[in-house]
């Protein structure tokens, strides 16, 4: 049995393995069970490079569940209709699931330490390997259905996570908010799968790609679909759950709720990109004004744009006004996503040219990066509160002190989020102001003003925690735990990696997951005619 | 919740047996009626929960702990995700192959054993899936609607 | 006309359950709100199913003749399977909240006090 072969499905079996042996393992050893979970998220990431690494150099990878690949194939491209489930892994899956794998192993190695005098700790690791399992379900499948249900056991297992600690009110306030949010978000997604079947009679995305007639049902379906995805990526103004949701739990799990944010993103580029791809530009137009002619991209774009502008500014101004430090991180990162999303709508405008491929280029590298950046935040912000046991900023003062480590972790990651070199930060957005700035000048002028104003925000934080006068509150603080420093060090230590070497990222990892974006025919082509 | 009058306890204990040989039945002939997994736990899983409102929510604690049914429900998943491993192993030496099915050695040995037993044998791994799924379905059901009638319990006595 | 009349169902389910959760203050008809939009579109999935004149696809006995679509029946079940999941959910949430702030109204729960 060679591995190399399976390994779409061994990405989603082993961590779905994990979560059901560990409630039978921690009834006998606690320390055996964070053993065994730290192992079980090492080896999902030990695998999924190994599919990345496949995928980049081999093109793309496909797996059918319960028959032999080549012979499903092979009988497809001959006529037979496709009734199994696929996983079609491209570029940008392969993308994706690198930030989706390695976050979760970051948040289970720092809860070592941080949630030791917790109780109930069987089901929160379960429930994080659970919420691993359906995150990287989501990012690999190759079939609409599918898609629904990891979206939904993502959901579900991450509501139980945000309302874990049931003895405060606010927290279970905010995961009930998230669930009904996002339950809704996911039925308005299977109306539309629905359509789809009603009319073409399959649930692949392939095969629904390339059979794809633009008519009016289409239409409505597409508007549900980027309704309701964006609706779980936390575009403004439909952005209400988000400061609550990630402001109120736990710092390893707001850890690991970043890339289920970045996966429905992954939805909206999927959508958008792959399955209206033969729509975008080909196709007729869909109004004419004179002698001027818009398909069906420009209206996505101007659409994108818009929203991805008002979300960078409403970001940034709520930011400035919070007192509760998870919560401004929360907006801080909403006005990220705007970034990327900028990057995205601006590329979609003018596919297929070179200023289409170094914006989408700039938004995908801040993708990966945002999720770094945003994430070591969000670490210092629970090393903080474990040594404190504060969050209000008005509270907190003179910790330079006795957490020297901690304070140089958030000195990088207040570097990074605003875009100051030798960080990561700044590779990306001068790729995404570049490239916007071609396109209109006005948005990327926007882009700049919001990126200085989260520095002065973010300097301030530093300068009011850190910094400072010794509180008498605070004599016998602490430095941070080492689980809890070795997490946060993995986190620090890439952002570096990337701020020094951008160019070898881009090349090898960013580059195939843009010309997966751009080229919507090799997606199709993969199955249809038969697998190599 | 307090149990209710001898009448309902007595006319429950009766029913209680019929009703769960209907929902095995249903699970067992997931493959040839309507029904599987899912549809023959609920219905177990709604006799239970008879059991549950005749005889109150703090005896019915006292008899069945809550981690004896997370154990159950454990079983039951992990025999699911391992069949489902078992198709890497045996056969075609896929993820989720039905290896049961075809004319090689574990497929002879079980569809021999298994003849005339109502064409289970008929199937492969599915009859064996169904078993898996209900048993996490009866464990699981019953787990939630055990908890939230004890919880409610809680709520009377704070006030 | 009389085979359109399960999708009128359908709109006719899918806008009260959203005018339940948009509109009503009270935490328990928010997630009735939600079971009726969910059970609109199971409604909506078995629907597509069917075809003119046809016996349920069950391959024992059957009386011969056409068969409604299979797919869409597994499709609507584990719908099904994932709404009980998530009212479970919801409804434990409830508790928790009712036994922290006393009350099911909707604006007087989760307020950001210090």
């Amino acid at each position: 049995m060679n591995i190399m072969n399976h390994l779409p499905a061994l990405i989603i079996a082993i961590p779905l393995l994990g979560a059901f042996l560990t409630p039978l393992i921690s009834k006998i050893n606690d320390r055996l069970r964070n053993i065994f979970v730290i192992l079980i998220a090492g080896l999902t990431c030990l695998l999924v490079f190994l599919l990345a690494n496949q995928v980049f150099t081999e093109g793309i990878q496909t797996y059918v569940f319960g028959a032999n690949t080549k012979e499903t194939l092979n009988a497809i491209s001959s006529g037979t209709p496709l009734v199994r489930i696929l996983f079609e892994v491209d570029g940008l899956s392969a993308f994706m699931a690198i930030i989706g794998c390695l976050l979760p192993l970051v948040a289970v190695i720092y809860s070592w330490a941080f949630m030791k005098d917790h109780t109930g700790l069987d089901k929160y690791y379960t429930l994080i390997l659970l919420m691993t399992a359906g995150m990287l379900g989501m990012m690999l499948t190759g079939d609409m259905f599918n898609f629904f249900v990891f979206l939904e056991i993502t959901s579900i297992s991450s509501a139980a996570l945000i309302a874990f600690y049931t003895d405060k009110g606010k927290a279970v306030a905010a995961g009930f908010k998230y669930i009904v949010i996002s339950s809704i978000g996911a039925l308005f997604v299977l109306l539309a799968v629905a359509l789809f079947y009603g009319q073409y009679d399959a649930l692949n995305i392939a095969v629904i790609a390339n059979s794809m007639q633009y008519s009016f049902l289409d239409k409505v379906a597409l508007v549900l679909l980027i309704a309701a995805l964006g609706m779980k990526s936390g575009l403004v103004p439909m952005h209400m759950w988000l400061p609550d949701a990630y402001g109120r739990a736990t710092a390893s799990v707001t850890l690991a709720l970043i890339p289920t944010t970045l996966a429905s993103l992954y939805g909206v580029l999927r959508v958008s990109f792959t399955l209206y791809g033969n729509n975008l530009i080909t196709g007729n137009p869909l109004k004419q004004i004179g002698q001027i002619e818009i398909h069906l991209n420009i209206l996505l774009a101007i659409f994108l744009v818009s929203l991805a502008l008002i979300t960078i500014v409403v970001g940034v101004l709520m930011a400035l006004k919070q007192t509760d430090l998870k919560r401004m991180i929360a907006y801080a990162a909403i006005a990220e996503i705007g970034y990327m999303l900028l990057a995205i709508g601006a590329a979609l405008s003018v596919l297929k040219t070179e200023v289409g491929n170094m914006a989408l280029k700039g938004g995908m590298f801040h993708i990966m990066n945002d999720a770094l950046d945003v994430g070591l935040l969000f670490l210092v912000a629970g090393a903080i509160y474990y040594a404190t046991k504060e969050t209000s900023l008005n509270k907190l003062g003179g910790l330079a002190r006795n957490m020297k480590y901690t304070t140089v972790f958030f000195l990088i990651g207040l570097l990074a989020v605003s875009g100051i070199p030798p960080m990561n930060g700044f590779a990306s957005k001068l790729l995404i102001y570049e490239s916007v700035y071609q396109v209109n000048p006005i948005l990327s002028i926007v882009a700049i003003l919001c990126s200085i104003l989260m520095l002065a925000v973010f300097v301030k934080v530093f300068h009011s925690i850190f910094l400072g006068p010794k509180q008498s509150s605070f004599e016998k603080v602490k430095e941070a735990p080492k689980s809890m420093l070795i997490g946060m060090a993995i986190i620090a230590g890439i952002i570096i990696f990337f701020g020094l070497f951008p160019q070898v990222i881009v090349n090898n990892i960013v580059t195939p997951a843009v010309d997966a974006l751009s080229n919507p025919g090799t997606y199709i082509n993969a199955i249809l005619t038969g697998g190599v | 919740m307090s149990g209710m009058s001898r009448i309902v306890k007595t006319m429950s204990n009766i029913i209680f047996p019929f009703v769960m040989i209907f929902g095995l039945y249903v699970i067992a002939h997931g493959h040839l009626t309507p029904g599987g997994g899912f549809q023959g736990g609920a219905v177990v899983a709604s006799a239970c929960a008879m059991i549950l409102v005749a005889y109150g929510s703090v005896w019915t604690m006292k008899k069945i702990k809550e981690k004896q049914l997370s154990i159950l429900e454990s079983l039951g998943a992990i025999g699911f995700i391992g069949l489902a491993f078992l198709g890497l192993v045996f056969a075609d030496k896929i993820f989720f192959d039905n290896f049961i099915m075809g004319p090689n050695g574990i497929g002879i040995i079980f569809n021999k054993s298994a003849e005339g037993l109502s064409n289970i044998n008929t199937a492969g791994v599915l009859p064996l899936m169904n078993f898996a799924v209900g048993l996490k379905v009866i464990a699981g059901l019953f787990a939630i609607v055990l908890v939230m009638a004890y919880a409610t319990v809680k709520v009377k006595e704070v006030e | 006309m009389i085979y359109n009349i399960p999708y009128f169902a359908v709109i006719g389910l899918i806008i009260i359950g959203l005018y339940a959760v948009l509109f009503k203050r009270n935490l328990i008809k928010m997630v009735i709100g939600i079971t009726l939009i969910e059970s609109g579109v199971n409604l909506f999935l078995i629907t597509l199913g069917y075809r003119e004149g046809s016996t349920a696809p069950i391959y024992t006995l059957s009386p011969g003749g056409i068969m409604s679509m299979p797919v869409p029946q597994a499709l609507t079940l584990t719908s099904i399977v994932i709404g009980v999941a998530v009212l479970a959910l919801m409804l434990s949430f409830i508790i928790h909240i009712y036994r922290h702030y006393k009350t099911l109204d909707v604006g007087k729960i989760g307020g950001d006090e210090e």
